[in-house]
């Protein structure tokens, strides 16, 4: 059934502190709504629980790019398009960049924000295997101050995260200390234009005197949340190439991940392809290292 | 509980109106009944087949995703809103003529919106950015060649006219 317009409210304070305001005075409330494109699926088709919305889009304070000496603040309220756009993001945290090209078509990367991406909190959104590669943090804000969390916490269940009924996510903060390394993303989905993810898998590594210095790996759509793939990377840390390393590193992977069975794909389909694409990675990783290439 | 409604200000195809909705009403619900701009399509209705596509401030956008007041004191442009009104056509609507790019028509304003938006970021897309740029727009019809084809031809109209 679809929904009626008139029984929803949507207003639009225009300052980030008027929106703090109206969540901490009802707080669970209000939904915040920004570019609409998840937001606005559920409402066409009558799903949506939320009677009244609070509009977060065009609030300057969220979307701004910027980067101090340290750190690169990305506004939560920032779509797929201005990450794409922007050439820092592009040199420093490729993944970033490429996982926005993957999200969704151009009218939704235009719409679709990051943090709204982290808040819907979907295992197969592209962003997220991105961000826990390059651990991000994340600020939040209430009216009652800010806090700053490790990106890696945020997720506590299936659509659930530590986010406060009065909370929203003002910025994603990255630190750009991977230059050097090589950068590996691949999404399995069922075409290539705006299919979600059936798997998706995002790696950083560094080899350095011929054996694996640093490794991290993420992957999407696999389980119930995006997972950072901790002892699968413990596998290849200070290894050099051989095909057992390989081996090794797909049986850590098949014993600390428990794969889903959803409409999009099988367990056992997950499990397999996971392993193939780590593979990847890992020749991907050698092969750029005894090439000498700089990506 | 009904909300209020709310005075919308907005400008479409260059034209200042003033409407009386409720605020969550689907600009593309907007557009068509308040409006009488029936150019716009709706297909899907869940963002994923641009056939409801418009400018909003420049920017291609699914107008079923997007809630009417978060369209306050913006510019729109339609399908309507492209050709100059001496009724000639756009170059890219020309295009689309000359290559036999629609078929049953439901998908084609948001194709030509979808072009318009590339080719004003991008003059002289490859076949593969073409691809790209009309990704988020499905054709049931004509198996998307000739749609390709006519995008191709009107970046060259246009580079030649330049």
């Amino acid at each position: 059934m679809r929904a009626q317009p008139s029984e929803y409210e949507l207003v639009a304070p225009g300052k980030l502190t008027a929106v703090l305001d109206l969540l901490a005075r009802e707080p669970g409330v209000w939904l915040p709504i920004a570019g609409g494109t998840e937001v606005m699926v559920q409402y066409g088709a009558g799903r949506l629980g939320a009677r009244k919305l609070v509009s977060l889009w065009g609030l300057p304070e969220l979307r701004r790019i910027e980067r101090t000496a340290q750190e690169m603040i990305v506004g939560a309220g920032c779509t797929y398009s201005d990450l794409r756009k922007h050439p820092q993001i592009e040199r420093e945290f490729p993944l970033l960049g490429r996982a926005a090209s993957w999200t969704g078509s151009i009218a939704n990367q235009n719409r679709g924000t990051l943090g709204g991406n982290i808040v819907n909190a979907s295992p197969a959104a592209d962003s997220l295997p991105a961000l826990l590669v390059y651990e991000a943090e994340l600020l939040l804000v209430s009216a009652r101050g800010e806090r700053r969390i490790p990106y890696a916490g945020f997720h506590t269940g299936y659509k659930q995260t530590v986010l406060s009924a009065d909370e929203i996510i003002a910025a994603i903060v990255l630190q750009p200390r991977f230059t050097g390394y090589h950068a590996y993303s691949r999404k399995v989905g069922t075409r290539n234009a705006q299919a979600i993810a059936k798997l998706c898998l995002a790696g950083l590594g560094k080899v350095s005197d011929k054996k694996i210095e640093d490794v991290r790996l993420a992957i999407g759509s696999m389980a119930v949340t995006p997972l950072r793939l901790r002892r699968t990377e413990a596998s290849l840390l200070g290894r050099t190439w051989s095909p057992t390393i390989v081996r090794e590193a797909r049986k850590a992977l098949e014993a600390e991940v428990a794969p889903i069975d959803d409409i999009r794909s099988t367990a056992a389909y997950r499990l397999h392809v996971a392993g193939n694409l780590l593979q990847e990675f890992v020749e991907s990783l050698f092969a750029r290292n005894s090439a000498g290439r700089e990506q | 509980m009904s909300a209020k409604r709310c005075e919308i200000s907005f400008t479409v195809n260059d034209t200042a109106h003033s409407v009386s909705v409720y605020p969550m009403e689907r600009l593309l619900d907007v557009l068509r009944s308040e409006l009488g701009l029936t150019g716009t399509k709706e297909g899907c209705g869940e963002g994923e087949c641009g056939s409801c596509s418009v400018l909003l401030n420049g920017e291609l956008v699914n107008s079923c995703l997007v809630p009417v007041l978060q369209a306050q004191g913006a510019s729109v442009c339609t399908i309507e809103g492209l050709a100059p009104g001496n009724g000639s056509l756009h170059p890219v609507q020309q295009a689309f003529l000359k290559c036999g790019g629609a078929q049953c028509g439901i998908c084609t304003p948001g194709m030509v919106l979808a072009t318009v938006h590339l080719l004003q970021r991008n003059p002289s897309p490859t076949l593969e950015q073409v691809r790209e740029g009309l990704g988020g727009n499905l054709c049931r019809c004509t198996g998307y060649t000739r749609i390709f084809e006519a995008v191709l031809e009107a970046a060259e109209a246009q580079a030649v006219k330049v």
